[in-house]
């Protein structure tokens, strides 16, 4: 027999889907208010994130950063690790993919490899900084992760405005060379093969952590550290490869937009991007694939927002608030057990 | 004698198993009423539905003579009914006092009136003779006197049939004897107790009437006196039980562990183990007996890796290993059953074969060259042991935390005893272990002894110290105060150095014996 971890975990979609029901519903309350009809404004929803095949190619492109994010908060929380620094580590990926993607002249078939690695790269070293500090010296992740975003965050910002500046008015450097940038799937939405990098990530991190030795060691450390280290894994260097690894992902989510989506570093281009991976993966229950179906919901709310915006009088925040209200269902997991029951006892 | 409590024809069943199978149970008044089985025989959930917390399928429940319906625990208090569970619900930041008026807080106005808390606290104390001070935080307390804290949350609440849920699963030896005193006053004055425990010789030791459960079914209700540690065995596991070890001489060999003047800090800096020198040879059990918290824990810690020596030298067949890593050590010839299997032994969410691997989770044939697990060979190997050391139920991709204590201990020594380690370290091999899988652990330590491994045993179960080791070292305040053959070794004897007497001071019969008498 598989252990039941193994397995996607079917019985664990309920309640994420629960959640999800109960924050539309709560939205509907919101739509209410404003005056409109829920069911309008949901369908619109509906129909602008999934209703074409051109609204499903806008809806992944929105949710392949999120896919990546999302992968690499739920990969380190397997190892017991709480990234709240993914957003940092997305900005190094990011500054390290537009640094190979202007400074070099390649062929694509080099250069477009190289960029991801750059990223991938710069995203692990800025995280194993963080997995040091837990390591060795016992610093809280969440609260060095934490720093460490800031510490990027104006890195970055120094760095685009200043030494790699472009020139222009805005503060961006100038344009990757097109055999740096991911291609488009289905023009004119700027969905790119950066789409099937997430899914492969995914596909690498359930490798990883359910069939290597590694993952064993990962998950044990995550789930009991005092076992780990009594069947002689090291914890310290576990955590760090788990946050090393983890920061990849996040770098992954760097490269996707500077390769694929604005082909420069925008100054804080990023909004958010890894802080929903914490939302993503908490909707996703940690575990690959639901990360990608959680990415995809995520991008799809935020795909069919600009058009509700446009034709209803719900403001687009509205959102934001259903996101913000998934997580909160998805928190409060003991009370949707408890109703899900309450509903079998009658 | 009239009785207090009776609970007829209760069943209960549970989504997979049948918990309570018209089970019927009486307790009279003032009689202490020894409530045994197996770990999952049902014994907890009857007491859960006579509280409140579980409802019954079916059956009737008569306090005091009147048909009562019990549907939550407010209900059972009203009815003078007090439950002591496994795990205390105290608040460790208040005070003894602030505990035991909890929910029913004495005021005086709008504020709270701390000092009549405390007089009532100390009133009933005295009245029942549990000494403790009234003034004391929880946090402060040793787990015997928190339980104290809980039996007088009970009798607060006016409780006159009490129910201890396996109250002795988490003493040591003294703190039993203590607890046995108590119940003793508490009977004398006038309350009926129902003690719940799978540990035959507290029935003997404390109870007038004793009823065994086996799977959910009252297999006999015997009056104490009248019966034995053989029968109440046999009831138990339903199988003739050998409760005494059988084990041919030892034929010792080579040294296998040497320790050298090893000592050991705990993270304030407090000297734990001091300067201990010992050494164990293959083929042989050395027990390591004495009271809990006298540096046992600490000493295995350090053979393990798992904690750094601040002095002394450790050899394992001749090799200095001091300050190896823990899987070095492994690899060098050392299995080590660990005495809190949740907390070290096992990862709870990992399945048994999952588990089966840890330690060698990085050798062949559980990976291969480019660090994939092979599943075949992980679920082979499980297989294997799962058999061998009769694991239930034979899952191997079941959670072990799904497991129950004594099948997840067997889970914990398959995996080390398979190895044939050099060197075997047993810490509290039986805790929370139920009778049968004592029995089996019991036999599979002397058979490692007899292929040849060392066997350090440390346990603070002095029987089992005394049916086990070859020879027998009574650990006191971090020292090894003494080292003796096991035919020099008395229960007087091991008690007498436990607590701390010097060897020299010792003579035979003047110490008296503890409560529980084998």
């Amino acid at each position: 027999m598989q252990s039941k971890a193994k397995a996607f975990p079917w019985q664990e979609l309920l309640l994420p889907l629960v959640a999800v029901v109960l924050a539309l519903l709560v939205g509907s309350a919101f739509i209410l208010y404003v005056g409109e009809n829920p069911l309008k404004a949901y369908g619109i929803l509906f129909k602008e994130s999934l209703g074409s095949i051109r609204n499903i190619a806008t809806t992944l492109q929105r949710a392949t950063p999120l896919m990546f994010t999302g992968l690499a908060v739920a990969f380190a929380f397997r190892a017991g690790l709480f990234n709240i620094g993914a957003e940092g580590q997305l900005y190094m990926g990011a500054f390290c993919a537009v640094w190979v993607g202007i400074s070099f002249d390649l062929p694509r078939i080099i250069h477009l490899p190289l960029a991801i690695l750059a990223a991938m790269v710069g995203g692990a070293l800025w995280a194993s900084i963080a997995g040091y500090l837990k390591a060795k010296l016992g610093v809280h992740e969440v609260i060095n992760t934490i720093m460490l975003n800031f510490i990027a965050l104006f890195l970055t910002d120094w760095l685009v405005t200043g030494p790699f500046h472009g020139g222009s008015w805005v503060p961006e450097t100038v344009r990757i060379k097109p055999t740096a940038a991911f291609s488009r799937i289905y023009p004119p939405t700027r969905l790119t093969t950066a789409v099937y990098l997430a899914v492969a990530a995914a596909a690498v991190a359930y490798v990883i952590l359910w069939k290597t030795k590694r993952g064993y060691e990962l998950r044990a450390v995550g789930l009991n550290p005092h076992a780990a280290e009594y069947g002689g894994i090291n914890v310290a260097r576990n955590t760090l490869i788990a946050m090393a690894i983890s920061g990849a992902f996040a770098g992954l989510a760097g490269a996707e937009q500077i390769l694929g989506l604005h082909n420069r570093f925008i100054v804080r281009f990023s909004s958010d991007l890894g802080f929903m991976g914490i939302a993503v993966a908490l909707l996703g229950k940690n575990h690959p694939a639901g990360v990608l179906i959680a990415a995809v919901l995520f991008g799809a709310l935020q795909a069919g927002s600009a058009a509700m915006d446009r034709s209803t009088s719900v403001p687009r925040e509205l959102i934001t608030i259903i996101q913000a209200l998934i997580i909160f269902f998805v928190a409060a997991e003991f009370l949707i057990r408890r109703m899900l029951r309450l509903k079998e006892d009658a | 004698m009239a009785k207090v409590l009776e609970m007829r024809g209760i069943t209960k069943q549970f989504p997979r198993v049948l918990a309570n199978d018209s089970v019927d149970f009486d307790l009279e008044y003032g009689e202490i009423h020894a409530l045994v089985g197996e770990n999952g025989s049902g014994k907890s959930t009857l007491m859960s539905i006579l509280y409140g917390l579980y409802q019954k399928d079916a059956g009737e429940i008569i306090v005091r003579g009147q048909p009562v319906e019990i549907s939550e625990p407010r209900q059972a208090i009203d009815l003078r009914i007090g439950m002591v569970f496994q795990h205390f619900m105290l608040i460790e930041p208040l005070t003894v006092a602030e505990n035991i008026v909890l929910g029913s807080e004495v005021r005086k106005g709008p504020f709270l009136d701390y000092k009549k808390m405390v007089a009532e606290g100390r009133r009933l104390s005295e009245e029942y003779g549990l000494e403790i001070d009234p003034e004391a935080k929880i946090a402060d307390l040793s787990v015997g006197l928190q339980q104290r804290v809980e039996i007088l949350k009970a009798l607060y609440r006016g409780a006159e049939i009490l129910v201890l849920d396996e109250p002795t699963a988490v003493l040591t030896p003294q703190e039993v004897d203590d607890l046995i005193e108590v119940l003793r006053n508490l009977k004398a004055k006038g309350t009926s107790i129902v003690f719940i425990t799978h540990k035959i010789k507290e029935v003997l030791a404390v109870s007038d009437r004793v009823s065994v459960l086996r799977r959910g079914r009252k297999i006999g209700t015997k009056l104490t006196a009248e019966t034995n540690e053989q029968e109440l065995a046999e009831m138990m596991v339903g199988r003739v039980v050998l409760l005494q070890v059988e084990k041919g001489p030892a034929h010792p060999g080579r040294e296998v562990l040497r320790l050298e003047n090893v000592s050991v800090k705990d993270q304030f800096g407090h000297v734990k183990v001091n300067n201990v020198n010992l050494s164990v040879r293959s083929g042989e059990v050395l027990g390591i007996a004495g009271v809990e918290g006298n540096g046992q824990s600490e000493l295995v810690e350090a053979i393990a890796g798992l904690r750094r020596v601040s002095g002394g030298r450790i050899y394992l067949s001749g090799q200095d290993i001091t300050g190896w890593s823990p899987l070095r050590i492994r690899r060098a010839g050392f299995g080590f059953v660990p005495e809190d299997r949740h907390r070290r032994g096992l990862v709870l969410d990992y399945s048994v074969a999952d588990n089966l691997i840890l330690g060698i989770h990085g050798s062949k044939p559980f990976v291969n060259k480019a660090g994939l697990r092979s599943q075949g060979q992980i679920d082979e190997y499980a297989e294997r042991l799962i058999a061998e050391y009769d694991v239930r139920p034979p899952v191997a991709g079941q959670a072990v935390r799904n497991l129950s204590g004594g099948n997840q201990q067997k889970v914990v020594v398959a995996r080390e005893f398979d190895q044939n380690p050099d060197l075997l370290i047993c810490s509290q091999p039986t805790r929370g272990v139920d009778v049968g899988a004592i029995e089996f652990i019991h036999r599979q330590v002397i058979a490692q002894r007899d292929r040849g491994a060392a066997v350090l045993l440390v346990s603070a179960e002095l029987d089992e110290v005394l049916s086990l080791s070859d020879r027998v070292a009574v650990m006191y305040n971090g020292e090894i105060v003494s080292v003796m053959p096991i035919g020099e070794a008395t229960e007087h004897k091991l008690g007498f150095l436990m607590l701390g007497g010097r060897p020299e001071e010792y003579q035979a019969g003047e110490v008296s014996g503890s409560a529980i008498q084998s």
